[in-house]
């Protein structure tokens, strides 16, 4: 193709870039200067980071976020570990994915019921002697139900890299003398850090910014920065006060992403 | 010693399998329930699938979700090939990853950001919210995934047919249609599912950018879950599980009349890890 007519198929593409990618990230920044009175101040920021409200919000909700990063590593990796060594291993990832593309909206659903006061796991209390309890809306529901959500999203990049770690490195440690334990603690779970960073990435961002989940299985009681940023958006009207938070999200995920981070190795020399 | 290890990673992937589908089947299962709740089974009843199927106003947004998500992911595959095509044919290594960067913020973003962001974006140039603002922000968070998926099968393929076909005499045209598109059809029907699939499930995009004339199945059902309990939801899960289990299974069959197996899964980790 000459260049020419390449410009011209790249078009559409890079007006997709400026108008839905640029544009809107510089909206949200240039919207968080204006309070709700539509005068250009600082007066969010300073809102933010003096009220004692929004700062044990946002501590609140990072604190639950990295509870639900390590709930879900905690149950994902041993699955994904054992994933690599089963027989078809290609269809048992494919079911463990399968939920992922069902419509959240309807998992959240199904604890509604499954966690309400009449519901299974309160049959099943009620039946082992332990007795009826509040499940729904509560912290612990909320955290259960993050998890559920999750877990898909931190087995699939830890399976890749454990599945992609050369099997001559196992051989070569047993070789050596070292016993199951000594070969996964130095061989298989250091070369899948990779993995795992990705899988943090995948749930940690997303679980600051979850609001559908705290409405509907938290009642309202755990408030994340996604939810304070819908509030101020859809209910209270206040675009600069939800932009502000929105910054901040904005802030926490890449720092997130810098945490997180492939160290490089030097690969791609310029 | 080893055989019992082996037994027992199998019963914790059991267990896993098994938590992660018993709500889906929980839903499912009370779907045929007579007694009007998910608690008691008091007896078998298609009734909730009549009344799924009697309800105008869900049926209309069922096709309306489905007319959003083919029309966004027919429009977000073109623009995602192009640019795609675009990006491979930057020579330069840095400027490369720099588009890929830019390409990435959308779907590294969280559903809030992108929901304010296009709300602002559509208020401030004045654009009524409802169906056409719901159709342009999903092509706009679809196209990035078309981009990752189409990628990978440019860099696969031969450069030295487009060299052979330009020396042959033929066109820009004749080359894009002739050589590049076929050799990554693949690629392209991947990103087209992928942005269906996205365009089908997205709940917190929709829910900033729909205004109130118009409405989503997600964005619906967050509404009536919102009232509590009602099996007509139920049903309508378990028709919403038939369609994802069939797009998967599709999806599968695509997949595995390609011989690298292996590079779209890894695709898939990357696509979800970057969700």
């Amino acid at each position: 193709m000459n260049r020419q007519a390449r410009k011209y198929f790249f078009i559409p593409y890079t007006l997709w870039l400026g108008f839905f990618v640029f544009i809107p990230m510089a909206l949200i920044v240039y919207q968080s200067f204006f309070n709700i009175q539509g005068e250009f101040t600082l007066e969010n920021f300073i809102t933010y980071f003096t009220s004692s409200t929004y700062l044990s919000m946002t501590l609140n909700s990072i604190v639950f976020a990295l509870l639900i990063t390590v709930f879900t590593f905690l149950i994902s990796y041993p699955t994904a570990y054992f994933l690599t060594q089963a027989k078809n291993k290609q269809l048992w990832l494919l079911l463990l994915i399968l939920p992922t593309w069902i419509n959240i909206l309807l998992k959240a659903y199904a604890f509604i019921g499954l966690l309400s006061q009449d519901g299974s796991i309160n049959e099943f209390l009620a039946f082992v002697g332990i007795g009826r309890q509040q499940l729904l809306f509560t912290n612990l529901s909320f955290l259960f139900v993050a998890t559920y959500i999750e877990i898909p999203f931190m087995i699939l990049p830890i399976f890749n890299a454990i599945d992609e770690i050369s099997p001559s490195y196992i051989s070569a440690s047993k070789d050596l003398g070292a016993n199951q334990w000594e070969t996964f603690r130095r061989i298989i779970f250091p070369l899948s850090m990779s993995g795992v960073r990705s899988g943090v990435q995948a749930v940690f961002i997303p679980s600051l910014s979850l609001f559908m989940l705290t409405r509907l299985i938290g009642g309202n009681r755990v408030i994340t920065l996604g939810t304070a940023i819908e509030q101020h958006f859809l209910v209270t009207q206040n675009w600069g006060m939800g932009s502000t938070i929105g910054v901040v999200l904005i802030v926490a995920m890449f720092i997130t992403m810098r945490i997180t981070r492939e160290k490089k190795k030097g690969r791609h020399k310029e | 010693m080893k055989k019992k290890s082996l037994k027992l990673s199998n019963l914790y992937l059991l267990l896993v399998f098994f938590l992660l589908y018993a709500p889906i089947l929980y839903l499912i299962f009370y779907s045929f329930n007579e007694g009007g709740t998910m608690n008691e089974f008091t007896g078998f009843t298609w009734e909730h699938y009549g009344a799924v199927f009697e309800d105008t106003r869900l049926i209309r947004i069922a096709l309306d979700t489905l007319r959003i998500a083919l029309l966004s992911s027919l429009f977000a595959t073109t623009i995602g090939t192009l640019g795609a095509i675009g990006i491979y044919f930057v020579r330069k290594y840095k400027a490369q990853q720099a588009l890929l960067s830019m390409n990435n913020i959308l779907l590294v973003s969280p559903d809030v950001i992108i929901g304010a962001s296009f709300l602002i974006l559509f208020t401030v140039v004045g654009f009524r919210l409802g169906f056409l603002s719901v159709l342009l922000s999903h092509i706009a968070f679809s196209i990035p995934i078309v981009v990752l998926m189409v990628l990978p099968k440019l860099q696969e393929m031969n450069d030295a047919m487009i060299t052979a076909a330009r020396d042959l005499g033929a066109n820009s045209w004749q080359v894009l249609t002739k050589i590049i598109l076929p050799s990554i059809t693949p690629g392209i029907l991947a990103g087209f599912f992928m942005a269906f699939t996205y365009s089908l499930d997205d709940f917190a995009v929709t829910f900033f950018v729909t205004g109130n004339g118009f409405s989503t199945l997600s964005v619906e059902i967050y509404s009536r879950a919102r009232q509590g309990v009602s099996l007509e939801i139920n049903a309508l899960s378990t028709l919403l599980f038939l369609v994802a289990l069939f797009l998967v299974i599709g999806y599968y069959f695509i997949q595995r009349n390609q011989q690298s197996k292996k590079l779209l899964t890894k695709n898939q980790a990357r696509v979800v890890s970057t969700r």
